[in-house]
């Protein structure tokens, strides 16, 4: 006593990228907006308090931008040489950068000569951060030192030597304010305590590194350098989690998305990949138009920026959900009557019987279930759903077939409805997977129409053009068939190993050549 | 009750629930069911079988209660006895014996000391209704001669008998006319329908009729769907009747209610009708019953009705038309495609059961566990469709994996073929699709198995495919980031000089393939898919094959289509024995080695049991049934059985079922049933040899084929032929060693023999032989009936010596190329 069994539409996989949740996510985004900057991007910082404005370090220069302005609202451009590593503090209201010659300049977002400047270091200082009690400054240079800053006397604190080569790349934890962590071209990443004076944890990395992330936790560390981005499992005394290597050039830059579910990582090759942080599989890619050097995303993901080689920064804003909703609603049943009863709260003794739950059925299903074959055909004719679904008509002609009943539902149409018919034949016939209903349905309406023919010019035009579709295909069936003849006699005259066989093609031809007359 | 030293054939399940109207006891707790030699009892409530009622050796044709012991039920049988039973226990009461086959039994309550009954005395194809006076008497068996003759010339089935008014009448139909006798009058009338007198093909012949329990009305079905209600029929000229319709095909029962106040009817629409007031208007349906309503009977309290099915399904309905309870038997009344299956996990026998699907069925308690939806599209019932079938099934890996093929045909050319697999869910305890492939082959689907070894990591399927290759189909893990999920993919494709591949098997521990293409047997590596031998026996295609077991897992079996049954030894890769037998059905017993065979003969089929070590059955039972039987299979017992004979050892830890196919032409329609083979009659001896099995009754059949024959080339006599053919072909040197020769034993040579001037250009003659080998395999085939013929005599080789010397010339060569490799 079964219920009406909805007609099984057949599914066709469908080609070419998935659609999963991250690429729908990632690909709602604006059209970029591109601004010149004078030298390639080097650093792109968002101020983690609203109204989220960013830093862009590029050339001599630090330019902080607006969430949506294309112009900079201030620039701090006091620098003789390179400037590097623009970074807010957490509070966003101080920003500090390193410098070609080795000084580290402390900004108020408000003023606009620095605050402190630290010297102490002799080469180009690559990488600066606050520390998380916010009233110190990390920061590695090329001579090989990383060094900490005390902000209130612009003191240097303390000096780590244990790098053998230019430290580029630093960041603190966010947790606790002793800890921080540096990355250097000889290969390692380090992290040292404020309070021992060395580096506490060391891990090899392999290549030059060029940029390092700790999780929000402080429990991940991950490091980038060469093609490979590595993570690292603190917690276990720095072991090796992961290596991902799915870039074609050296990778830059690293940045985890506001919810820390992803990673994303920008690369000399103009890609910049989004990874999962619970699988480290890549989810989705973006492509750019020259090499990245820099990447931040802003909070909730809203904005990407990206710098790159040649000066350009891209920004991408998150399309706005909000348009949608203005579309005019159908009026529903009021509220009531859907709670009515819902939270009716069940007694000791009740005994709670679900209602089955009620199918809902297609609209065509719903004319095939009372036998109204016509008109279910009807439905699926209709432009709408030809166009957008060709094979729900395909699946409802060959379940009309299969009833017995195509041609009864195909024959009395007059002539708009039969040409809405021949319309969606000369669209689809051809297509190898429709091909087989399709020819059957053609000839039942060649059959049934035979003797009407000539009254319509519209429908004999639509006969002659279905005619020429199907020589046509013919003529092209048959030269598949006689270039497969030519590669059949080709390999039967290579000398086949013992015991293999070899897969042939066969062509799935149209067997039926259909004299059209008109 | 059961002898220890003796096996028989047992029929255990799968009887007809349907055959008869079922009817309610008096206060509508039970329901009874007639079904096959047995009664059976079942609660209306709990839909379990509360009593079976033993005791009749035949058919039971009809049963009803006892008008005047409502706790009492009369049945009577084929084998001419009428029983009366206390159901509540479940005893037999009484036996009246009357003498002659009962075709339907009916009771009347003013008539207390007699039953009616249809018999057929003289012709067998005239049945009467009589009067059987049940003589009363205190003994158990009671002989009641007593018949008095109401009706002649009726209809055989008791749905064309119904008694009206309180047994003042009787009324019987049959073809165009309806009968009615009166019984104080003793008189009878007759009315035909107008219209059906000079039409030839009117199709408004009688198909049942119901009484109208308080008023003189009769209300009769008819072919063309209409319902006709009688009334005033105690005038031969004044009497009326008026029309219902609202079925489009063939009524096919007719019921009123206790009160009368409602008639009910169904036809093959499965819809249940019921016409309050006789009224055309005022009409009520329950439809989506699931297959055509046979039988419609109505409890005595009046709040119930139930519908017998064509599914072998009794409906138990409430009086406001909501179906209440099923009762499911095994379902068969279509050919069963899938053959019989054990699902490993619930010990079922799964087979095909209603249209689309399939269905697990419990052998202990001889009911239907469920059905699993296979094709899942709206059934349409109609004449002439064609509809899906589904044709394979296969269980793999412990009952995880379910595969199934189904496929519809409707011209040669417009195959649609679907290949569904299903995984077992172990949170709904039932199997969920999980990859549904399309045209997994350009054509039919012969075989389907599963790699069952125990070790084997991954899930492989084989399928093979008239189209002349067979697939190789893996799990693979599909999952993402997303959600996890495993699909299935093909692996590797194989195939074998486009031969039709027809069977396919996995040896026991998984590690070889055996793939059968007509007549040639390959083996595969299921590791690296590379063929590593093929077998030929020239014997016919292969129709069976399967691996040994256990400590014969060495050999490979296989049945041919002209009666051969060869086994084959995987280590030397050679014939291990050969035994003429025509095997119809071949299956292997999962627990130990043995193997069961059934072969077909013009007589019946005989079961033999054998090692493939040794070509001696361990046991053979002859006339297991006259009928054909179309599938088995071992079931293992749940508690080993401990025989000690010898013979019946097989039997210990595996029980045998088969399925035979019923005569649909037999007068009467007995649904196939299973069969268990267990403890049997005579001891048969053990001597007997296989291979001289059955020889004397082929020999009549050759000699017509022989004869056939005559007109061939009598090349059978040539050695050199005969020894090219009986060759296996993997032994044989190169084609162009062979060609000079057989082409030169082919010309109807005189004494002269100098045909050793064919040029030996190597390339044109293998050529010439690649060309041939079609027609010659036609060729082959017919030369080895006639070999076949003469298998066991001496055939007188007709050795020239030119020709002698070329054959002892081709041996040498012949050991020198062996010796080389």
């Amino acid at each position: 006593m079964a219920g009406y069994k909805p007609v099984a539409i057949q599914t066709y996989p469908i080609l070419g990228e998935k659609i999963t949740q991250d690429t729908l996510y990632w690909n709602n985004y604006k059209t970029p907006v591109q601004i010149k900057e004078f030298g390639a991007v080097s650093k792109v910082d968002f101020s983690p308090q609203p109204p989220y404005n960013y830093a862009v370090t590029a050339s001599s220069r630090i330019h902080i931008y607006g969430r949506y302005s294309q112009e900079p609202i201030k620039t701090f451009s006091r620098f003789k040489y390179t400037a590097y590593c623009a970074t807010f503090r957490q509070d966003g209201r101080l920003l500090v950068a390193g410098s070609e010659d080795g000084g580290v300049q402390l900004f108020d977002i408000s003023g606009r000569a620095p605050l402190r400047q630290f010297e102490g270091h002799t080469k180009a200082v690559h990488t600066v951060d606050f520390t998380a009690d916010k009233y110190h400054v990390v920061s590695g240079a090329d001579d090989y030192t990383v060094k900490l800053w005390d902000i209130p006397n612009s003191k240097e604190i303390l000096t780590f030597k244990e790098h053998s080569d230019y430290v580029r790349c630093g960041c603190a934890s966010k947790l606790n304010p002793d800890l921080f962590i540096t990355g250097s071209y000889d290969h390692t990443v380090k992290m040292f305590d404020a309070r021992t004076n060395t580096s506490v944890l060391s891990v090899e990395h392999g290549q030059p590194v060029e940029s390092v992330l700790l999780f929000p936790s402080g429990g991940l560390l991950v490091s980038a350098g060469g093609r490979y981005v590595k993570v690292w499992d603190m917690l276990k005394g720095g072991q090796l989690l992961v290596s991902l290597k799915n870039h074609h050039k050296t990778v830059t830059c690293l940045c985890l998305s506001s919810s820390g579910q992803r990673l994303l990582s920008g690369s000399l090759d103009r890609k910049v990949k989004v990874y999962s942080t619970t699988s480290y599989k890549v989810v989705h890619s973006f492509d750019y138009a020259a090499s990245i050097l820099s990447l931040a995303l802003a909070h909730e993901d809203e904005t990407i920026v990206v710098g790159m080689t040649n000066g350009i920064l891209s920004v991408k804003h998150r399309k706005s959900e909000a348009k949608k909703e203005s579309i005019p609603r159908r009026r529903r049943p009021a509220y009531r009557t859907f709670i009515k009863g819902k939270n009716y709260m069940k007694q000791r003794d009740d005994i709670l019987i679900n209602r089955p739950a009620k199918k809902h059925l297609e609209l065509y299903d719903r004319d095939l279930k009372h036998f109204r074959i016509s008109k279910a055909l009807d439905r699926v004719l209709d432009p709408t759903c030809t166009i957008k679904t060709p094979e729900i008509t395909v699946s409802i002609i060959k379940e009309l077939n299969r009833r017995g009943v195509l041609a009864n539902a195909l024959a009395g149409r007059d002539e708009k409805e039969i040409s809405h018919v021949l319309n969606f034949l000369i669209r689809h016939l051809s297509q190898p997977r429709f091909a087989p209903v399709l020819i059957n349905a053609a000839e039942i309406i060649i059959d049934i129409y035979l003797p009407v023919i000539g009254q319509s010019p519209v429908v004999d035009k639509k006969f002659l053009l279905l005619q020429g579709l199907v020589e046509k295909e013919i003529d092209y069936q048959r030269e598949l068939l006689e270039t497969l003849g030519m590669m059949d006699m080709l390999f039967a005259t290579m000398r086949r190993k013992e015991g293999t066989s070899v897969l042939e093609h066969t062509s799935d031809g149209f067997p039926e050549n259909k004299k059209i007359e008109s | 009750m059961v002898d220890e030293e003796t096996i028989r054939v047992v029929r255990c399940g799968g009887s007809e629930l349907n055959f008869r109207r079922a009817v309610f006891s008096a206060d509508s707790k039970y329901i009874f069911c007639v079904s096959g030699d047995f009664v059976k009892v079942y609660s209306t409530v709990t839909e379990e079988c509360v009593h079976i009622l033993h005791g009749h050796r035949n058919l039971v044709t009809g049963i009803q209660l006892n008008p005047n012991n409502h706790l009492q039920l009369y049945s009577c049988s084929l084998d001419g006895t009428i029983k009366l039973w206390d159901y509540i226990d479940g005893i037999l009461i009484k036996t009246f014996i009357v003498g002659c086959k009962l075709h339907a039994l009916f009771t009347v309550a003013q008539a207390e000391d007699s039953v009616f009954a249809i018999v057929n005395k003289e012709k067998p194809d005239i049945f009467q209704l009589v009067s059987v006076k049940l003589p009363k008497s205190s003994s158990q068996e009671v002989e009641a001669k007593e018949l008095s003759f109401v009706l002649d010339y009726i209809n055989q089935s008791p749905k064309c008998i119904a008694f009206g008014n309180e047994g003042v009448y009787v009324a019987a139909v049959r073809e165009f006319y309806l009968s009615v006798y009166f019984f104080k009058k003793k008189t009878t009338s007759r009315f035909t329908l107008s219209s059906s007198r000079n039409k030839k093909h009117a199709k408004n012949n009688f198909t049942c009729v119901a009484c109208h329990p308080t008023e003189d009305c009769i209300a009769s079905g008819h072919m063309d769907g209409k319902i006709r209600l009688w009334r005033n029929f105690y005038d031969d000229k004044k009497y009326t009747y008026t029309c219902l319709h609202w079925h489009h095909d063939m009524v096919m029962d007719l019921a009123f209610s206790v009160t009368g106040t409602s008639l009910l009817s169904g036809g093959c629409e499965s819809v249940l009708v019921e016409w309050r007031d006789a009224t055309e208007k005022n009409k009520e349906f329950l439809p989506r019953l699931g297959a055509t309503i046979e039988h419609i009977s109505v409890s005595p309290a009046g709040d119930l009705f139930c519908t017998s099915h064509s599914d072998n399904k009794i409906i138990i309905i409430h009086r406001n038309l909501e179906a209440s309870a099923v009762i499911q038997g095994l379902v068969k009344d279509r050919s069963i495609f899938t053959g019989l299956m054990i699902d490993p996990r619930t010990k079922a026998l799964v087979l095909n059961g209603k249209p689309g699907h399939l269905q697990f069925y419990s052998l202990q308690s001889d009911k239907q566990l469920y059905n699993l939806d296979i094709i899942q599209q709206e059934y349409i019932n109609d004449y002439g469709l064609i509809q899906i079938e589904l044709t394979k099934a296969a269980f793999g890996c412990f009952g995880n994996w379910l595969a199934t093929v189904e496929q519809r045909q409707e011209k040669e050319t417009e195959l649609e073929l679907q290949m569904k697999l299903w995984m077992y869910n172990k949170k709904t305890q039932g199997f969920i699709l999980n990859t549904k492939i399309n045209m997994p082959h350009e054509d039919c689907i012969t075989a389907l198995c599963f790699c069952n070894a125990e070790k084997s990591e991954q899930p492989t399927l084989v399928t093979a495919s008239k189209d002349g290759y067979f697939k190789v189909w893996i799990l693979t893990d599909d999952s993402d980031i997303y959600k996890k999920a495993v699909g299935w993919t093909c692996d590797f494709v194989g195939s074998y000089h486009k031969y039709q591949a027809t069977n396919c098997c996995f040896s026991e521990d998984g590690s070889l393939l055996a793939v059968s293409f007509e007549e040639i047997v390959t083996i595969w590596d299921s590791v690296t898919w590379e063929l590593k031998c093929t077998f030929c026996q020239r014997a016919g295609k292969i129709r069976h094959l399967c691996f040994g077991r256990l400590t014969c897992s060495k050999y490979l079996l296989g049945a041919t289509e002209n009666g051969i049954l060869c086994c084959w030894n995987l280590l030397s890769c050679a014939l291990e024995w050969n035994a003429k037998l025509n095997v119809r059905v071949m299956e292997p017993d999962p627990n130990s080695e043995n193997i069961a065979a059934i072969s077909q003969s013009s007589v019946g089929s005989d079961l033999f049991v054998f090692k493939p070590s040794e070509p001696r059955p361990l046991y053979i039972q002859k006339g297991i049934s006259r009928e054909e039987v179309q599938w088995g299979v071992f079931v293992p017992r749940d508690v080993p059985e401990s025989f000690t004979s010898e013979a019946y050892q097989w039997l210990n830890r595996s029980q045998f079922y088969f399925l035979t196919k019923s005569q649909v032409t037999a007068p009467l329609k007995k649904g196939s049933h299973f069969l268990l083979a267990e403890e049997s009659l005579p001891t048969t001896p053990f001597y007997f040899i296989l291979g001289k099995h059955r020889q004397h009754q082929d020999e009549k059949l050759n000699e017509t084929l022989e004869n056939e024959l005559v007109q061939l080339p009598l090349t059978e006599n040539i050695p050199a032929v005969s020894e090219l053919l009986h060759t296996p072909a993997h032994v044989l040197p190169s084609a162009a060693f062979l060609c000079s020769m057989f082409v030169n034993s082919l010309l109807l040579s005189k004494e002269t023999k100098s045909a050793k001037e064919i040029p030996e250009d190597v390339d044109m003659e293998e050529e010439k032989e690649s060309e041939d080998s079609d027609e010659e395999n036609d060729f082959i085939e017919k030369v080895q009936d006639t070999n076949n013929t003469g298998l066991g005599e001496d055939i007188i080789h007709q050795l020239s010596k030119s020709e002698e010397k070329e054959l002892r010339k081709f041996r040498k060569i012949d050991y020198s190329w062996i010796a080389a490799l």
